[in-house]
């Protein structure tokens, strides 16, 4: 049997690629770290991989906007490359920067009349970068990402989260194709932990297939006990963290392709 | 052609907010505004291509709309999309020419991937506000006040009028002589204020009589050399001279204060510990070293930024961050960043308006800027900026200290870089700009409310995405083993950087080959420019070409300047002529050193007299959680991103309702279960009471901090930052003496070596006041220490959180009733009073004692006590962990200070609660465990003082029967966070 093989992208400014890689080997799968410039070079690369995965940071230092100059290199240089790659059943995982990178590219939300993206993740209603734990729900779907999760916890680390959508009815588009597979939720005390103002305290999207995902919080940054902060004289040390779930999930659905 | 793009969004304007409510907070009635984001771009290109870009490129199509036309054209100051038509002022804020503008220069190849080139591009922000809101004279002391800084911004009101961005004409080659023969003293004093040197007479005369020796007036670009090399900032001038002390232990005298106290702490331990030393570098490269685990070494390195925050918050504080990771980027052969600290100190938040000096930033805002600066600085480059700390004095108006550190980990034994006779001088990363010239030797100069007008240049802007790639691609050279050696440009730039590096071999360097972000520069310029994010590396010429290709791959610009010699001599050329030729040995040796007269006199001990009068204790228990050192720094905590890299273990906020913690904690390693610790101390409000327990008391607190959090109290190494007034004055040197001594004390005594340092002196403010009288005010003597602790497996970190009710509590250590410095004493105003001194073999005792029970997981959770004492400490568990707790002071354990301490006595009982003796832990241990803790703790000095309770309730109790406050945990997490959610929802 293959081994299942993540390739995580990297580029200027990327500085989760290193814990991701570790999450996805953690979980049992092998990783590869390849700048977007090789990348572009060489497009086959991709071929010997069954998931990509754009990490968290700063591409390009956010400038402009958030993701916005990762994904115009992803679009014009590697457009069509991602499309058949999705298309002959790859997984995409964009955490964080790499879900803004994702929206911007249109692969998880195109309108279908104008060919122009609907949803965007624009400033934080407080104006301010947050880096804070919080609590959420997944609805999984069809996004095979979540399966077998429901209620737990994660970090978020963004200034610009805040899920927006151009108008109602865009957002209940995406809302009735069953996209918005993880929300944040409320905590023990009953407040409601959406740490940005997403619209319907969205945290998370995945396209139409379930398999391009993309999500504010980071799931690697939860891969062991020892990650949370109430950890100690709480839980066992060495026990696993909710993200890793996510990863394992990937391995699995493409272990079962790869046979 | 120079074309403008503006961004406008459709709803949510926070930009246009920001505007607002700084107007209104300077009284301007104004209650809407507009604001845009613009883009002037300089190049061949025609509308409708600009208009793709724009909209391509520029604008989020969900929540934003684009205006495009040419500078100057009506349609760029019309009325915004959306805004209702009325008579605008405009005014635009754009970084200065010559200012790093790092959006702009990703803007620029991000179009060239959409097939547009432009020459130039600069960002600014626009705004419009309603005539009758607000005057332009309103306007302009808006933007200066609160939008814009001078040293790096222009604001103009009114439409642009620009023809064209790019500017500057190559530099034509002038060599010019200083002519130092035939200048008095005081003329030599002038000639090097003029030029920013730092320079003393007596320095002059050095070079003089060097130069007179070669026949010949030193050029320009020589003396600026000289006065980099000889500055306080890179030659530890001061506390590395001799010095004849005289203070309340006696007369001491010292041929090298630095070496004879702090550098020989080191060296003793080093010795009593043989074989099994575990510094690997220390003192010598630009971080400290030492062991870690079987394949790796850790580096750690603490700088301070203090004076170019004091004009520029943001890019003094960003900058400060950028240089000491590149201090451990450039240590050995290059460590890997870990993590991050930074530690701020400034004047109250609330000090009115009308007593801060002319020139100098507001507390408020200049604290908001340095915070920010971190924020962007450090989480761009990916680095968890995991522990720090606040603290306030009046004595920070004006000049405000700023200290960034950074931990690294490299390969073991890779920490010695070595330069070989015929490497290349490689410099790697950000192009050389005219930003931070003269930064070295401004940083040894005092600050004067002049200062923002005039070193505007020597403030630099950085560019984070730069030195992440530039960390990227030394890291993967390093691991190829492509060079020899590697330091940064930090102060003083490639003056410093190569005349370090080729202090034994020299070097020869070609300037213009220099690449530089815009023409014109001269050739001193080059040499000098502080400009960020670049490294120097030495490489073999058989390297080159494998080094030039991980460049390319990481998209860093690598260039060969020139060669490492072998002749001991500084060569600089500009296009094959020589502009400078200096001897290494008189660089690097020859300063004259003078003798310092040091004297301190302690001040008078005035006995203290606190009494309740009025109030309870529940009251100035919730005034010390509320009080600016103590309280939370929840604010700026959320706003690092403090988790990234995966490694932290213990965070800064803990426990299910987020207590502070005691040290942080990140693995080295992902997956493997060795930790490195984090702890700080700093004990400023002894400075000037008593230098010497200052220092002691900081580096007490800053190993309590590890121990606590579960460190080897044998495997903790310390770093020293001094930051001191103007240590010309005797008194002034006697307190930096005093604090020497200290340092030496409490290392050798605590087995804990000093393994890095930095020394920040003359924070000395002037200004004239309203009648035109200069004004002076030196910071107070400020040692901030810096412990990095290691935990064989960080399965075994205890946080300070409460974990279970029914569990017991005990206090470890002695206590005492001294109030002298501690935070009551600065809330309730008390002056005088013993400090409490630090009882060595009761600390190393305390420290032994917790570190057995931790092995023996014993501690349900554990915090050491320090800033508001014992009450203080008690009330941050129990807010951590959600829980009550109800203790008896009568049970703590006191020295023996004759009539002082009365268990009866419920004010000297309160003394115990709020005194800030060094060296004691609370701790939470399992009612079953506590048999076992009874054992271990045999022969030490501790004792059970109370429980954790499942009421909600801090009871505190003078005896069984006397409670003297039983207060609601929430009341007091409340009180502890308030100050921390202002300035959360109060912007500066």
């Amino acid at each position: 049997m293959l081994s299942p093989r993540a390739l995580i992208l990297r580029g200027p400014g990327t500085n989760c690629d290193q814990e991701t890689a570790y999450a996805f080997e953690r979980a049992g799968g092998h990783t590869k770290r390849i700048h977007v410039q090789a990348l572009a070079q060489s497009p086959s690369l991709l071929d010997d991989f069954q998931i990509f995965c754009i990490p968290g940071g700063f591409s390009y230092g956010d400038d402009i906007a958030s993701g916005r100059i990762l994904a115009l290199e992803l679009t014009v240089r590697l457009g069509d490359t991602l499309r058949r790659f999705h298309e002959r059943g790859g997984l995409v995982l964009g955490i964080c920067n790499g879900f803004q990178v994702l929206l911007q590219t249109g692969l998880l939300a195109p309108d279908c009349r104008s060919g122009h993206r609907t949803a965007t993740l624009a400033r934080n209603a407080s104006g301010r970068f947050v880096d804070c734990w919080v609590q959420l729900q997944a609805i999984p779907g069809n996004c095979v990402f979540l399966r077998g999760l429901e209620h737990f916890e994660l970090p978020v680390a963004h200034a610009e989260g805040r899920f927006t959508t151009a108008d109602k009815t865009s957002l209940q588009q995406l809302d009735a194709g069953g996209q918005f597979v993880l929300r944040y939720a409320n905590n023990r005390d009953g407040q409601q932990t959406n740490p940005n103002g997403s619209e319907q305290n969205i945290a998370g999207m995945c396209d139409a297939t379930g398999r391009i995902f993309g999500l504010m919080p980071h799931p690697e940054r939860f891969i062991e006990a020892t990650q949370h902060p109430a950890w100690a004289g709480r839980l066992d040390p060495h026990a696993d963290g909710a993200g890793l779930t996510f990863f394992r999930n990937a391995l699995r659905v493409i272990g079962k392709d790869l046979g | 052609m120079l074309w403008e793009v503006d961004v406008h969004l459709r709803q949510n304007d926070t930009t246009a907010q920001d505007l607002v409510t700084a107007a209104n907070e300077l009284g301007f009635d104004i209650h809407a505004a507009h604001a845009a984001t613009g883009w002037l771009i300089e190049g061949d290109m025609d509308l409708d291509e600009v208009r793709r870009i724009g909209k391509r490129l520029f604008t989020d199509p969900v929540t934003e709309v684009c205006r495009v036309a040419k500078v100057g054209e009506a349609e760029l100051v019309s009325t915004p999309p959306g805004a209702q038509e009325t008579d605008n002022l405009i005014f635009h804020v754009l970084p200065k020419p010559g200012v790093t503008d790092p959006a702009a220069e990703s803007a620029k190849e991000a179009m060239a991937l959409l097939g547009v080139n432009a020459t130039a591009v600069r960002s600014l922000k626009k705004y419009w506000v309603p005539t009758e809101c607000m005057t332009s004279e309103q306007i302009a002391e808006t933007a200066w006040k609160r939008l814009a800084s001078e040293a790096i911004h222009e604001v103009v009101i009114g439409p642009l009028t620009l023809s064209r961005l790019s500017g500057g004409s190559r530099w034509e080659l002038k060599r010019e002589q200083v002519q130092l023969n035939g200048l008095n003293d005081s003329e030599l004093e002038e000639l090097s204020r003029r030029q920013c040197l730092a320079l003393t007479a007596k320095e002059l005369h050095a070079v003089r009589e060097h130069f007179n020796g070669l026949g010949r007036e030193p050029f320009e670009i020589e003396l600026e050399t000289i006065a980099q090399t000889w500055s306080e900032h890179c030659c530890h001038k001061t506390l590395g001279s001799p010095v004849d002390h005289i203070g309340p232990d006696g007369e001491f005298r010292y041929d090298n204060l630095l070496k004879e106290t702090v550098f020989a702490s080191t060296e003793t331990i080093r010795e009593q510990l043989g074989p099994d030393d575990w510094c690997v570098s220390v003192f010598r490269d630009n971080s400290g070293v030492v062991r870690f685990d079987g394949d790796h070494d850790i580096c750690v390195k603490v700088e301070t930024h203090n004076h170019p925050s004091a004009i520029e918050p943001y890019g003094g504080a960003a900058t400060g961050l950028g240089g000491v990771i590149r201090d451990v980027l450039g240590t050995g052969h290059g460590a890997k960043p870990l993590a991050n600290l930074d530690v701020f100190c400034v004047a109250p938040l609330d000090t009115p308006a009308k007593t801060i000096p002319p020139g100098s930033i507001p507390p408020k805002k200049l604290l908001h800027g340095v915070v920010a600066g971190v924020r962007d600085y450090g989480n761009r480059m990916g680095i968890p900026t995991i522990a720090g700390a606040v603290a306030f004095h009046p004595g920070y108006l004006g000049n405000p200290l700023v200290f960034c550190g950074t931990v690294g980990l490299m390969p073991r034994d890779s920490a010695d870089g070595r330069v070989e006779p015929g490497d290349l001088v490689v410099v790697a990363g950000g192009r050389t700009g005219r930003d931070g010239i003269h930064g070295a030797t401004f940083s040894s100069i005092e600050l004067s409310s002049e200062s923002e007008n005039q070193s505007g240049g020597s403030v630099q802007i950085g560019h984070a995405i730069h030195e992440k790639t530039v960390t990227d691609f030394v890291l993967a050279a390093s691991e190829e083993h492509l060079f020899h050696a590697i330091t940064d440009c930090g102060a003083g730039g490639l003056s410093s950087a190569v005349g370090e590096m080729g202090a034994e071999l020299g070097a020869e360097v070609d300037l213009e080959k220099v690449p530089l972000k815009y023409d014109g520069l001269s050739a001193t310029e080059v040499w000098i420019s502080e400009a960020q994010e670049r490294m120097v590396l030495a490489v073999s010429p058989s390297e080159w070409p494998r080094l030039a290709e991980v460049a390319r791959l990481e998209g860093v610009e690598a260039t060969p300047i020139g060669t490492f010699t072998g002749n001991g001599q500084l060569a600089l050329r500009w296009n094959g002529e020589h502009v400078g030729d200096l001897n290494c040995h008189f660089l690097h040796e020859g300063r004259p050193r003078e003798r310092l007269q040091s004297k301190f006199t302690p001040p008078q001990n005035l006995p203290v007299r606190w009494s309740l009068d009025d109030e309870n204790f529940e009251t100035v228990l919730l005034e010390l959680l509320r009080s600016e050192d103590v309280a939370s720094k929840e604010w700026i905590i959320r706003q690092y991103d403090h988790e990234v890299q995966g490694k932290s273990v213990l965070k800064p906020l803990l426990g299910p309702m987020g207590g502070p913690a005691d040290a942080t904690v990140i693995r080295g390693v992902l997956g493997r279960p060795r930790g490195i610790l984090i702890g700080i101390g700093l004990r400023h409000h002894l400075g000037t009471i008593n230098p010497f327990e200052m220092a002691v008391g900081g580096i007490v607190e800053a190993v309590s901090n590890c121990i606590a959090s579960g460190a080897d109290p044998e495997r903790i190494a310390l770093l020293d930052n001094f930051c001191w007034g103007d240590c010309r004055r005797p008194d002034s040197l006697g307190t930096l003496v005093e604090a020497c001594r200290g340092c030496y004390e409490a290392a050798v005594t605590l087995r804990a070596p000093f393994v890095s340092g930095k020394d920040s002196l003359n924070n000395v403010f002037t200004w004239k006041d309203d009648a035109g009288a200069i004004k002076e005010q030196s910071i107070p003597p400020t040692l901030l220490a810096t412990a990095i602790g290691q935990i064989n497996d960080v399965s075994l970190c205890v946080s300070s959180d409460l974990k279970r009710a029914g569990n017991r509590i005990a206090i470890v250590g002695i206590s005492t009733t001294e109030l002298g410095g501690s935070q009551l004493a600065v809330i309730r105003r008390i002056t005088g009073g013993d400090i409490p001194k630090v009882d060595f073999k009761n600390c190393r005792e305390a420290f032994k004692s917790i570190y057995d029970l931790n092995q023996q997981r014993l501690l349900a959770s554990c915090h050491d006590l320090s800033d508001g004492g014992l009450g203080v400490a008690l009330a941050e568990m129990a807010i951590g962990g959600g829980l009550g707790a109800d203790i008896n002071l009568a049970k703590v354990p006191l020295r023996d200070t004759g009539n002082l301490a009365q268990h009866d006595d419920i004010m000297s009982l309160l003394c115990v609660a709020c005194a800030e003796t060094p060296g004691r832990f609370l701790i939470e241990v399992k009612e079953e465990d506590a048999t076992e803790v009874d054992q271990i703790l045999r022969g030490s000095t501790w004792s059970w003082i109370g429980h954790v309770t499942d009421d909600n309730l801090l009871t505190i109790r003078c005896g069984e029967n006397s409670v003297v406050t039983q207060t609601l945990i929430h009341k007091l997490a409340t009180a502890w966070r308030e100050p921390s959610t202002a300035q959360t929802h109060g912007k500066s």
